[in-house]
């Protein structure tokens, strides 16, 4: 009862031992911030990954892709029976993607994606991320009227409000080019009339085909095909991600924002190999018919989506005499709660890489790398916070030394009226857990504060700095996303309650075993 | 009742301890023996124990605390500065003993022994009839809690605890906090009732940096008898006082004396304080230099 009572006692009248504790609070904050974040940020980057990559992909690496995909499903669903929740069909491909922008013309790399719009939807959450809502609804690859993120000032308008202007204007200019073009012929053919007139006996038919000659061929993209208008028509919908139709920048106000040099109505051209060997580039036009913002800037400015049986025809993947096409991958969404290695392992057994030229993978395998990087990332961090702790520790270690020296005479009577040594160990033992609880509870209650009001201190910071503390058009991010796991609150607490209470068993020792007359003599 | 287990509390009549014996060869730390029995132990050859110690207590006279050839050096420094050599002390009970002496002559020193916060060199202490010295130190812990209570020069209150708190202390350490926390209301209303006693029931609640000299030595005679002991142990109560409040501190203790038949055992350097108690022992040295009235004397 007294070692509580005197516990309590020390713990309100000696400050310097809260001071002490500080440290412990404030490494505790700074382990649940970083824990939370790091979470955060993994569990998001994990769950869009997750959600774009689906379960298990069974992968072909050969240009022909899988030729019987109907024949690796039918085995898959026997395989995975109640697991399995969806299937798909996918070809990719490495491709070029090129487009006309203020007059010049842009490359860049894509992942070309051919997806089973009917089928896609059931292994990932590709539609979610779609800005039109009917797309999101369902996909198919039709260019919509308008309604593409109304809420993006950048991207109005967008769709065939958009494509049917700038259409009508483009052929309006081809239109007024070649009228000019043929009243500069007329006017050519006339000088070279007069000329003829004036110069009779000359040859010079050489000279005047060569200079008509270039006036016949002038084209028009929009006239090459016939019978096509690019204001009424569209070409094959394609889905691209919106990092490749876009840059994010900022407003002259500061605010984040993306701007769109394509927008949906826009056609891009797409090159990219045939199956045959060895393979030739191909050139397809394909419109706009939406973005794709996962969010992911990886995916965001490479993924591009396309009808798989445009890529199967434009390829030659159709087996003419059964007409099925190939695909090179078979995607697989397990049911919650499904085990994905064990799911992983079915296939491996089911396909061994030494019989068939099919690969099996987690999604996890497939961003192993980064994944745990991040873990280590993680991992290290906790490792070097818990170190502060444990500096802190021996700050509590040299404090409870002095005022266990402070308290001899107070140790000597508590001696001399009958406490036993364990008993006046018990009450800096006691004072340590009691130093260990406060400096962790308050710990956490500023580390669950920070967390909850991140945003907030990171935008005062940003007022303070000037510096950019969570740059969105690095992130993808709009805030810093945050997950508290209340184990690792539990674990940090009791972590850091362990140190004050290890610290505390050196001057508890020192403190029993100090002897009574010695310490009433103690001035 | 076993007079083997110091921590009871005294017999109202208590058993005439003859001749206090070691005999830890037997298994027995210390027994009471006839004087006949003594001397035949003391006459066979059969007796293994080379320092076989008798001790003179009348058969007659009852004292609750015996010692005998105590001996007790410090060390500092390497060098031994003697504390006592050899002293032999013995407190009727009922009585107030003095214990007088230069500075140095070792006083303390012996009041320390006696309250068993140190442990002899040599020599042996028997509190109503049992060895205390060579006790483990939980049951030493165990006796000073409940059959000693002690008062210092300088007070020794606690400075973060209350008055009324300071008081509880021996009963709070004495007791475990559930048995405490079931018999509070009678052990409060116990502190309470002895702060009365000392005349400081309307400061309950003050810490002791805001109490006078005089009332914080008041605190701590209320404090030492809480647990309800047999022995007081004093140890220049009125030093740090002046003369008018050692005074009253003073009779304070007679009063506690004559009226509940406390025994005291007071350290003082002060002949005038010496001369009103019942018995006198004056150090000098280390050794006892002469023995104080009648009773005492007529022990060895």
């Amino acid at each position: 009862m007294y070692k509580f009572l005197l516990c309590l006692r020390y713990l309100k009248t000696r400050w310097i031992a809260l001071a002490s504790i500080v440290s412990v609070t404030l490494g505790v904050a700074t382990l649940i911030v970083v824990n939370s974040v790091m979470d955060g940020f993994t569990t998001q980057m994990q769950d869009r990954m997750h959600g774009i990559l689906s379960d298990i992909v069974v992968e072909s690496r050969s240009s022909v892709g899988i030729a019987q995909p109907g024949w690796y499903e039918e085995r898959i669903r026997a395989r995975l029976g109640d697991s399995l929740s969806g299937v798909t069909t996918v070809v990719t491909l490495p491709a070029m993607m090129t487009f006309q922008h203020n007059g010049t013309s842009h490359t860049q790399h894509i992942n070309l994606i051919g997806i089973d719009q009917k089928t896609y939807a059931t292994v990932s959450d590709f539609s979610k991320y779609l800005l039109h809502p009917e797309n999101r609804e369902k996909l198919d690859f039709v260019l919509k009227q308008t309604g593409y993120a109304p809420d993006r000032k950048r991207l109005q308008p967008s769709g065939w409000e958009y494509r049917k202007p700038v259409s009508r204007y483009r052929k309006a200019s081809a239109d007024n080019l070649r009228e000019e073009k043929q009243i500069e012929e007329a006017r050519y053919h006339d000088l070279q009339e007069q000329i003829k007139a004036q110069e009779p006996e000359g040859d010079d038919s050489a000279l005047g085909s060569l200079m008509a000659g270039p006036s016949i061929q002038i084209q028009n993209g929009a006239q090459q095909v016939k019978g096509f208008d690019a204001e009424f028509d569209q070409r094959t919908g394609i889905v691209l991600g919106i990092g490749l139709g876009s840059v994010r920048g900022r407003e002259p106000d500061g605010s984040v924002d993306d701007f769109f040099y394509l927008r949906p109505g826009d056609d891009v051209a797409v090159t990219f190999p045939n199956a045959g060997t060895p393979p030739r580039g191909i050139n397809e036009s394909f419109t706009i018919v939406d973005f794709y913002e996962s969010k992911m800037s990886e995916y965001d400015s490479t993924f591009a989506f396309v009808p798989i049986e445009k890529l199967q025809q434009s390829r030659g993947m159709i087996d003419p005499r059964t007409g099925a096409g190939a695909v090179t991958s078979i995607q697989i969404k397990l049911k919650p709660g499904a085990d994905l290695n064990a799911a992983r392992d079915v296939l491996r057994d089911e396909f061994p890489v030494s019989h068939e030229f099919v690969e099996v993978r987690s999604w996890k395998e497939t961003q192993g790398p980064l994944l745990a990087a991040v873990q280590l990332e993680t991992t290290i961090l906790n490792i070097l916070l818990f170190m502060i702790i444990a500096v802190a520790g021996f700050g509590i270690l040299a404090t409870f030394f002095m005022i266990v020296v402070e308290k001899t005479r107070d140790i000597g009577i508590l001696k001399s009226l009958g406490a036993t040594g364990p008993g006046i160990a018990t009450i800096f033992l006691g004072y340590g857990v009691l130093l260990g609880t406060v400096g962790a509870g308050v710990g956490v209650l500023c580390g669950l504060a920070f967390v909850w009001k991140i945003n907030d201190i990171a935008r005062v910071i940003e007022w303070i700095t000037g510096r950019e503390v969570f740059d969105p058009t690095v992130y993808y991010f709009d805030t810093i996303p945050t997950i508290i796991h209340p184990f690792m609150l539990v674990w940090v607490t009791i972590g850091a309650i362990l140190i004050a209470v290890l610290a505390s068993v050196l001057p508890s020792i020192r403190a029993a075993r100090m002897h009574p007359v010695e310490a009433l003599r103690y001035e | 009742m076993n007079n083997n287990d110091p921590t009871n509390k005294p017999n109202s009549v208590p058993p005439t301890p003859h001749l206090l014996q070691s005999a830890s060869k037997a298994g027995v730390p210390w027994r009471v023996v006839h004087p006949d029995e003594s001397a035949n132990q003391a006459s066979s050859p059969h007796v293994p124990s080379p320092r076989l110690t008798t001790f003179p207590v009348p058969r007659e006279t009852s004292y609750l605390i015996a010692a005998i050839g105590l001996t007790k050096a410090y060390r500092k420094h390497k060098t031994e500065v003697p504390g006592l050599k050899g002293v032999d002390f013995a407190a009727e009970r009922g009585k107030i003993t003095a214990i007088i002496g230069q500075s140095g002559s070792g006083k303390s020193t012996l009041l320390h022994l006696l309250g068993t916060l140190d442990r002899p060199d040599e020599g042996e202490i028997a509190f109503d009839g049992a060895r205390i010295d060579s006790l483990p130190a939980r049951q030493r812990d165990r006796f000073r809690n409940q059959q000693l209570g002690m008062i210092f020069q300088f007070y020794h209150l606690l400075p973060e605890l209350t008055l009324l708190e300071n008081v509880l202390a021996p009963a709070m350490i004495g007791n475990g906090a559930l048995h405490y926390w079931r018999h509070r209301r009678s052990i409060i209303d116990r502190a309470k009732h002895l702060i009365e006693l000392v005349g400081l029931s309307h400061r309950l609640k003050h810490r002791p940096r805001e109490l006078s000299g005089g009332e914080m030595q008041r605190t701590a005679i209320a404090r030492a008898l809480v647990t309800n002991p047999s022995l007081l142990l004093a140890d220049e109560p009125t030093g740090n006082l002046d003369q008018d409040t050692g005074a009253s501190i003073l009779q304070l203790l007679r009063n506690l004396n004559g009226e509940h038949g406390l025994t005291i055992v007071m350290v003082t350097h002060d002949e005038s304080i010496a001369g009103q108690c019942d018995a006198v022992v004056r150090l000098k040295g280390g050794k006892v230099e002469r023995l104080g009235p009648a009773p005492l004397r007529s022990l060895i």
